[in-house]
């Protein structure tokens, strides 16, 4: 059974279109991804997953079932990790677990003995008595997305999960989150992160302006839109464009960005021997694979971070 | 509904000490200041009795309105604004009901308290005539309602907590001063005594009075009941509305 199915989904607010007509679905066991800027419609897309905001058009299936109608049942089976932390700062760690099980119809034996569990799966199972106001950021994230689990969802919703966090709580984060993968349990999360997307997600969507642009496994996506390697080069000058005309035929494609200057190549050395053969001195010469940075980039022109 | 209320429990849990502490420490020193320093001025006492039995009664209807009030401004406004709380209550399987009659019981029995507190000092200091005293609880928690319902829909419209400060300065303080609780609303000027009788708390100052001293209000019973049942029930609507808007984008 698909868990999501979308087709044409529209969300307007006054004025504007957040959801331009989109069309999703998602397979149980998936980890699926929504990657794009700020503002492309991604947290919207989610809250009407989540139930907790009407389509303006279009149609919508959770779990098979309608959103509008039955959203109390549907939430039920639904894990939510919104993007800003919403625990309670005065309650325990283990109380905002048991409180929030309580929400869900839980049994307060069961949620007692399920938050265990769950922070010991998080790792938070020494900070249990103590207030979550001291908590890192990471661990604030890692109570949610405990919170999140205390219903053993079949879908779990993740917006933004590592925004905000170092690199190091954010591989933390990860990696747990891996681990729920493995376990089989349905993943869907808005990143725009390519990373995060690249690390996490089986399938994902890339969108822009409230539309879906392209969709695909990471992998797929960067053979189809872009090249093997990236050549990354820095002029030392105001402006990198007056080098881009230099480069012509280097390369299937070429980027003019303000810092710097990428080359869609094949073969990345080959290629700055061609431009070193120029008589060109860049300050700086970067080879790297293709990510769906540069994926976003030539689908829409524009970056993904700004 | 009875899980969110469960939750505001658990919470309320860890401060019930000194709130209820608090609870009785505040009418105590009422009491003290104004039964035994005032009250000596008013000699021949109010309306044929003493001065501090006067206005116990309606001190229990202004304490219901200023708990109340008090935990329907910050607390609602934090929960949208500040730890997202009903964000994160409208995630899992409740209705917007839920969240919203939830948080207002949870008020009710905290006005309760407190009005419980207070009628147990009066009590202690002689001031109540009558039996029918204890009917001051339930006349408390209906302006409690009263008042809090149209307070959570307010705290739900505003993002900036300074727009509190005008609910009090042109809610709460005019109410508690023109409402009956320190002087007869009779001896106010045609203007002020229509704010007793526009806002809800003089209503339930006049049944509290009735009650603690067992004689008949100066209103009909059932008119008082009516016009705060109507302040509830325009409030609760109010509320419901601005909660749909905030929690159902």
């Amino acid at each position: 059974m698909t868990l999501i199915h979308a087709r044409g989904l529209v969300k307007r607010f006054e004025g504007f279109t957040a959801v331009d007509g989109i069309d999703v679905d998602v397979q149980p066991g998936e980890a699926f991804g929504f990657l794009g800027p700020n503002g492309a419609g991604k947290s919207s897309t989610m809250r009407m997953i989540g139930c907790v905001s009407p389509p303006t058009g279009g149609e919508l299936r959770i779990l098979g079932m309608d959103p509008v109608r039955e959203g109390p049942k549907i939430r039920a089976r639904l894990g939510v990790c919104p993007q800003l932390d919403n625990l309670d700062l005065e309650l325990t760690v283990r109380e905002n677990l048991t409180t929030y099980a309580r929400f869900f119809g839980i049994p307060r034996k069961v949620a007692r003995a399920r938050a265990d569990e769950l922070l010991d799966f998080v790792q938070l199972t020494e900070r249990a008595d103590s207030k979550v106001e001291p908590l890192s950021g990471g661990m604030k994230r890692r109570l949610t997305i405990a919170r999140a689990l205390v219903n053993e969802p079949e879908i779990v919703l993740l917006d933004e999960p590592t925004t905000g966090l170092d690199p190091q709580a954010r591989h933390l984060v990860w990696e747990r989150l891996f681990r729920l993968k493995q376990q089989g349990v349905t993943l869907v999360l808005t990143t725009h992160y390519m990373d995060e997307a690249e690390q996490l997600c089986d399938r994902l969507v890339v969108m822009d302006g409230g539309k879906i642009v392209a969709e695909g496994s990471p992998r797929a996506l960067i053979d189809r839109y872009s090249t093997r390697e990236v050549v990354e080069l820095r002029f030392a000058a105001e402006s990198q464009e007056p080098f881009a005309s230099k480069l012509d035929g280097i390369g299937e494609r070429v980027e003019v960005l303000p810092d710097r200057i990428l080359l869609y190549v094949e073969h990345g050395d080959e290629a700055v021997a061609e431009v070193q053969g120029r008589a060109l001195s860049p300050a700086g010469v970067l080879v790297r694979r293709s990510s769906l940075e540069d994926v976003f980039l030539t689908l829409t022109g524009r970056t993904l971070v700004d | 509904m009875f899980y969110v209320l469960e939750y505001y429990l658990i919470n309320y849990r860890r401060v019930w000490r000194g709130s209820v502490l608090s609870s009785f420490i505040l009418p105590l020193l009422t009491m003290l200041g104004f039964g035994v320093g005032v009250g000596a001025y008013v000699t021949g006492g109010v309306e044929g009795v003493p001065y501090l039995d006067w206005m116990v009664p309606g001190l229990i209807a202004s304490t219901a309105l200023q708990v109340a009030v008090g935990e329907s401004t910050w607390p609602v406004m934090g929960a949208f604004s500040w730890d997202r709380l009903y964000y994160a209550q409208a995630a899992a399987p409740l209705r917007v009901t839920d969240i919203l009659d939830g948080h207002l019981i949870f008020v009710v029995l905290r006005t309760l308290l407190s009005s419980a507190a207070f009628l147990a000092i009066a009590a202690a200091f002689g001031t109540l005539h009558s039996w029918w005293a204890l009917l001051t609880l339930p006349i408390a928690a209906l302006v409690g309602l009263a008042v809090a319902t149209p307070t959570f829909a307010y705290s739900a419209t505003i993002t900036v907590d300074s727009y509190l400060s005008i609910l009090y300065r042109f809610g709460v303080i005019p109410m508690s001063l023109f409402s009956g609780v320190f002087f007869p609303v009779e001896s106010l000027p045609v203007l002020f005594k229509w704010v007793a009788y526009v806002f809800p708390l003089w209503h339930a100052v006049d049944l509290s009075r009735a009650a603690t001293l067992g004689v008949a209000p100066a209103w009909s019973t059932a008119g008082h009941l009516l016009y705060l049942a109507l302040w509830v029930a325009a409030g609760w609507l109010l509320a419901l509305r601005q909660f749909r808007r905030r929690l159902v984008l």
